[in-house]
């Protein structure tokens, strides 16, 4: 469903994003996984349609995002990095907001709406002015806005940062529920969550990709030509992203 | 469409989230009085027309619609929500216009808001209604033309006091292309061509026409011409930024 070909993002003389492909199937929750800066959140603002890539092509369920890119953004929920909302508005008010703007009417609208609020669990928060909330509901008001269309295809830039360990839970829950029917890309820096939700991981580092993973049953996760055991991903991580960067 | 009038609520109601829209909307027509009732000297002229009243709007306007403007595009670039703003399926031209339009009509709420001269102006004697409509729909569109400037110099910084300073600088420039002082400069020297190229820019010129009570279709051309060059580019700046 997310198809990137030879993704080139360069601002100036540095280069972000260098030659990137993968894609991400129907089914799939992909990791991204990355040291700061390595061109992860780069990536999914190509993805989404925020930058403009360099060069290369990214096509959004059969639709090119840059030929086609309101075909593609209906497509894709996207949490940007930091969760970006408006703060003035009440969560209720920004959700109609996005309702409106995603075009969503009738009996339908309302059943959406009421679903996410009660999937991110925002229901006591909803006639607060955003920020006044804490920093896990307005995270989780950035992922209600995200998921609201019961789009094909989403793409979260640090969906759990900020959360405390049981929203974590109950984010990667959420996360796994959905992933059936939808392909998912999840940026992330901590590694237990790849092995909670991932089915795939990709780490880049520099704008390349290093390494591809995904779990081996219980023996943990294979990246590259590692077996990493259980809970032992970060030593992998570790392992690449430093190895390759000296 | 759909898309567009969602942004244009949003932004609309943006400005009313905080006390300060009506704060601006006082001072404004508080300052509005005064350059009409001192500077202009409502009663002294003797004449029940809104003249003194419309003469000073381009200068009330240089300052205050920069600052309606300002935050249009800035804030969303400070706060990362323009992430979010673009990445929805809204079209570049329906954001653009959406956000305009909203400024737009707070503008026009507060230039409403000055009726009670109108009033003033009937009680004491017979104006002509048709040249103080004309004066406040000439009005109207300059503030759009204001507007649009300043929403295109919003979309330039994500600092709103830059912004703010930025668009009262270009809106300067219109404004006094036309003064008598700007003009008699170029006069001495320059071939007439480009005396009346320079003085058929300004936003006066074309102002004091429409108050004079005759809607020339000239000066709502260039009104109307003007905010969709702004608007325009305004969008060309911000497809920009995508590019990195």
């Amino acid at each position: 469903m997310i198809d990137i070909k030879n993704l080139v993002k360069q601002f100036g003389p540095f280069t972000a994003v260098d030659n990137i492909s993968f894609s991400v199937a129907k089914g799939e929750v992909l990791g991204f996984l990355g040291p700061n800066g390595a061109g992860k959140s780069t990536t999914m603002k190509m993805l989404c349609g925020f930058l403009n890539p360099t060069s290369g092509s990214i096509s959004v369920c059969g639709h090119d995002v840059e030929a086609e890119p309101l075909a593609a953004r209906r497509a894709i929920g996207y949490l940007p990095e930091g969760a970006p909302t408006y703060a003035d508005m009440t969560a209720r008010g920004f959700l109609d907001f996005i309702a409106d703007v995603r075009g969503l009417a009738g009996k339908d609208r309302q059943w959406r709406l009421d679903k996410v609020v009660d999937q991110v669990n925002i229901k006591d928060v909803l006639d607060q002015p955003i920020d006044t909330l804490s920093k896990g509901y307005k995270r989780r008001v950035g992922l209600a806005q995200a998921i609201l269309h019961d789009p094909p295809v989403l793409v979260l830039d640090e969906p759990t940062d900020g959360l405390d360990p049981n929203q974590k839970h109950e984010v990667r829950g959420l996360i796994q529920a959905m992933s059936r029917d939808k392909a998912i890309i999840i940026s992330t820096h901590i590694l237990e969550e790849v092995e909670a939700v991932c089915s795939r991981a990709i780490i880049i580092a520099r704008g390349r990709i290093l390494a591809e993973g995904k779990p081996e049953g219980s023996a943990g996760w294979r990246i590259g030509e590692m077996l990493a055991g259980p809970g032992k991903l970060d030593a992998a991580f570790r392992e690449i992203t430093q190895a390759r960067a000296a | 469409m759909k898309p567009m009038l969602a942004v244009l609520r949003r932004e609309f109601s943006g400005y009313f989230s905080t006390p300060v829209a009506y704060v601006f909307i006082v001072v404004f027509l508080f300052t509005a009085g005064i350059f009409t009732f001192y500077l202009g000297q409502f009663f002294e002229r003797g004449q029940a027309d809104l003249k003194a009243f419309f003469l000073f709007h381009p200068w009330l306007y240089l300052f205050f619609l920069p600052a309606i403007a300002m935050r249009l595009w800035a804030e969303e670039r400070k706060a990362g929500t323009i992430e979010l703003l673009l990445t929805l399926p809204i079209p570049l031209w329906a954001a653009v216009l959406g956000k305009f339009l909203a400024a737009w009509a707070f503008a026009g709420i507060a230039l409403a808001l000055t009726f009670p001269l109108w009033l003033t102006v009937n009680w004491l004697g017979n104006p002509d209604n048709g040249v103080i409509l004309a004066g406040y729909i000439g009005s109207l569109l300059m503030a759009g033309a204001y507007l649009a400037i300043g929403s295109c110099m919003s979309a330039v910084t994500k600092n709103q006091v830059i912004a703010f300073v930025l668009s009262v600088l270009v809106c300067f420039i219109f404004t006094v292309s036309g003064a008598p002082m700007v003009l008699s400069f170029f006069q001495g020297w320059a071939p007439a061509l480009i005396v009346d190229t320079i003085a058929s820019f300004s936003f006066l010129a074309h102002f004091n026409a429409i108050t004079e009570g005759v809607i020339d279709i000239r000066d709502l051309v260039f009104f109307l011409s003007l905010i969709a060059v702004w608007l325009y580019a305004n969008a060309v700046i911000v497809d920009l930024k995508k590019a990195g």
